[in-house]
């Protein structure tokens, strides 16, 4: 139908996809180095005390990473269930209602992880 | 006259389907497609043991010395272990994508290549990772 009748009813593309798909690729080449440096600290580290683990988070340097990492993982990670849940579930609501859930648990688990690795090293 | 009578009365003629998956044929390319896919959620689900991580050791020596305990026993261990083989062949297939994104790599052949090259240096990697943990 060529009318903007799909405009009143609010269908159609919100404009927001090409800021999700560059969004997810940015983080993901940011994530590259990040993941590779956090697996190496961790598999390199002296034993898995309680000690060796705060000494190693609260080097400023690893620190500052860990953050990073935090932050682009949980970024990423939610842009990428997002695009499973549009895939996935066809009733509108539900789907509505599991994405805004998810955003907000990532949200919680992301600020909870930045908050104890800033704990640790302040 | 009579067919757009039919169509008002019960609608238009269901439309063609393409065939469900189960049709097609297990290949290298589409198995690694569906394969990042499912990393992906199996990491979303596996960034809990980050996040324990982190906030037990902001909590203190007691909260850590329980997670210390789950994550040691032989189960923990095989999550963790699972987690870091999903966590290479994410990350690897990834960089693949990336290449696509770019523009390169698109050649049948490359694909296949670059397909097993990622399932090969994911396993390798777990190991050398592994044998890190538990010998250096």
């Amino acid at each position: 139908m060529a009318s903007p009748l799909k405009n009143a009813k609010g269908l159609g593309s919100a404009k927001h996809g090409l800021n999700h798909w560059i969004t997810q690729r940015v983080t993901a080449v940011a994530l590259v180095p990040l993941t590779i440096w956090f697996v190496s600290i961790l598999a390199m580290m002296k034993d898995s005390s309680y000690q060796s683990s705060l000494n190693l988070v609260s080097n400023p340097f690893n620190a500052t990473i860990l953050i990073l990492l935090i932050l682009s993982m949980f970024w990423h990670a939610q842009l990428g269930l997002q695009v499973v849940f549009e895939d996935y579930i066809s009733n509108k609501n539900t789907r509505m209602f599991c994405i805004i859930t998810m955003k907000f648990f990532m949200t919680v688990i992301g600020l909870l992880s930045a908050l104890s690795v800033l704990r640790i090293a302040l | 006259m009579n067919e757009a009578l039919e169509i008002t009365k019960k609608g238009p003629k269901p439309r063609p389907l393409s065939p469900h998956l189960q049709i097609y044929k297990w290949q290298l390319t589409s198995l690694m497609s569906i394969g990042h896919r499912a990393s992906g959620i199996a990491l979303s689900l596996g960034s809990i043991l980050i996040v324990t991580w982190l906030v037990t050791l902001a909590s203190g020596p007691e909260l850590f010395s329980i997670a210390s305990l789950v994550i040691s026993h032989w189960f923990g261990q095989f999550i963790l272990f699972g987690f870091s083989v999903v966590l290479f062949y994410h990350l690897l297939n990834g960089i693949r994508h990336l290449s696509w994104d770019i523009g390169y790599g698109f050649n049948l052949s490359i694909v296949y290549k670059t397909g097993y090259a990622v399932l090969f240096t994911a396993l390798f990697l777990t190991i050398v990772t592994w044998l890190t943990v538990w010998f250096f």
